[in-house]
């Protein structure tokens, strides 16, 4: 299985997108810290390029990835190699260099700059909404084998997460506000792993004061360690489901 | 060695496989022929693991191959279509498929030689034409000296130089007491491999024997005239 992944990796460096993406996504980081005074207002910024860009990256790359690596698959498939490998090591390959172009890019200034726990945060929050969208990009390409649709699909999917969801719990918030739904606003929190991510990263920047009342509600919850370790072990669900469903399909899938 | 208990498969409506049984022994050279769209591909792959079948067995060496996988190092597959990362080189992907298999068994680079491959270890496979794709997959078929061979259309595409080649070497290795299989609808080219015809229509198997007795039957000497004249039998 390493020959494997080993052979994705190299093929991924090769292409040249994800070199593209780790100088960018560079660019941003560095001048956002050296363009604005306080490093929390760096930290702000690079969160929003964390949750938009990084996921939106991760899925089209990675979904556009899997699509191209057909031949590939079945020509594996007709060797002595279980199915499991062959979709764990695409999962890895894929995973390990997206993650080190994050780790390469926005980890070094955020060691550098940023306190040390949010830095922290923001690092390890970073990995997990890669490895988030990566596991999404696997389930919307396996679903369809016509790639504009899967790539359609994977759009589709960042778009929800990314910017309608918000609306939609902004919505909720208004239409309800004479009833008691904050509590319920930390159950429909879960339900997207942008929304976790961000939560988990405003909480420990000391800003959640201006989210107000739902903000102290979540404060509550999130802000202890029970909280933290379940906010944790959502993301990990959320990277775990998709992938996992996908591998189940993979398996039943005739090529 | 292979044996198929009542295998069928479906595609949506399309019953593609119908109750299938089939044995293979060593030795032998089977001829897989029929009409297009008649299944033969689908049951080829459902022998590799590639397609998964609805329902019924395939027994290989003994074992049944569902949920297994090491089987298949002792299969060569020629794919109808060879289709291969394109931005990889020909010897790349030998490189690699020899990584990742690690065999033991000698590696046998005869057709590589003979195809003159060696020479063009640098081109990039979306470069290539199809009859020198077909030279890759020949050779990957062969390479780790399997004691089956499934062959999808081998020699179609190959210029009659090469398919001369792959046609000695395909003689040898029956020789050599291998398990061969191949579909293909240039039946004249069958005349001297084959021992076993199989001839399928619609998912289901029509016939299935050996050549002799095909020939003492109907009376013919051409494999193209055995199958016309079983057909008008039928009729």
């Amino acid at each position: 299985m390493n020959r494997i992944i080993k052979f994705i990796i190299l093929d991924i460096f090769k292409n040249k997108i994800v070199l593209a993406y780790t100088i960018l996504l560079a660019a941003f980081s560095w001048s956002a810290f050296s363009l604005e005074d306080s490093s929390t207002k760096g930290v702000l910024t690079i969160l929003n390029i964390i949750l938009l860009i990084v996921p939106l990256v991760s899925i089209l790359f990675a979904t556009i990835y899997i699509y191209n690596s057909s031949e590939f698959i079945e020509l594996l498939l007709s060797q002595p190699i279980h199915r499991n490998k062959i979709w764990l090591s695409l999962f890895i390959g894929l995973s390990i260099s997206l993650l080190s172009a994050f780790l390469m890019a926005a980890g070094i200034p955020l060691i550098l700059f940023a306190e040390s726990l949010v830095g922290f945060m923001m690092i390890v929050v970073g990995c997990l909404i890669s490895a988030v969208f990566i596991a999404i990009a696997f389930l919307s390409s396996i679903l369809s084998r016509d790639k504009a649709k899967g790539i359609g699909i994977s759009i589709l999917l960042w778009l929800y997460f990314a910017l309608l969801f918000d609306g939609l719990v902004l919505f909720l918030l208004f239409q309800f506000s004479d009833y008691p739904i904050e509590k319920m606003m930390v159950g429909i929190t879960a339900s997207s792993p942008i929304d976790l991510a961000r939560i988990l990263i405003l909480l420990h920047l000391n800003v959640s004061a201006m989210m107000g009342y739902s903000g102290a509600i979540f404060k509550d919850f999130f802000g202890s360690n029970l909280g933290l370790f379940v906010a944790f072990m959502l993301l990990i669900c959320w990277i775990l489901f998709p992938f996992l469903l996908s591998l189940k399909i993979f398996n039943k899938k005739d090529l | 060695m292979i044996e198929l208990k009542n295998v069928s498969k479906k595609f949506g409506r399309l019953s593609v496989l119908n109750n299938i049984n089939l044995l293979f022994e060593e030795g032998q050279c089977v001829a897989l022929i029929g009409p297009n769209g008649c299944g033969k591909t689908t049951l080829i792959k459902s022998i590799l693991g590639m397609v998964l079948q609805d329902g019924g067995d395939i027994i290989f060496k003994g074992k049944n191959i569902k949920n297994d996988y090491e089987y298949r190092k002792h299969i060569g597959y020629m794919p109808q279509i060879g289709r291969y990362p394109e931005n990889m080189s020909i010897g790349q992907v030998i490189e690699m498929i020899k990584n990742i298999r690690q065999s033991n068994n000698n590696i046998d680079e005869e057709l590589l030689n003979q195809f003159q491959l060696t020479q063009m270890f640098y081109k990039q496979m979306r470069t290539l034409s199809g009859g020198t794709t077909q030279k890759v997959s020949a050779t990957l078929a062969f390479l780790f000296n399997p004691d089956v061979l499934i062959l999808d259309e081998p020699t179609a595409g190959l210029d009659p130089l090469s398919s001369e080649i792959l046609k000695e070497k395909i003689l040898k290795e029956k020789q050599n007491g291998k398990l061969i299989l191949i579909t293909s609808h240039l039946l004249s080219e069958l005349d001297e491999l084959v021992s076993h015809l199989i001839f399928m229509q619609e998912g289901k198997i029509n016939f299935y024997q050996s050549i002799e007795t095909l020939k003492r039957e109907t009376g013919e000497d051409k494999i193209s005239k055995v199958i016309s004249k079983i057909l008008k039998q039928q009729n």
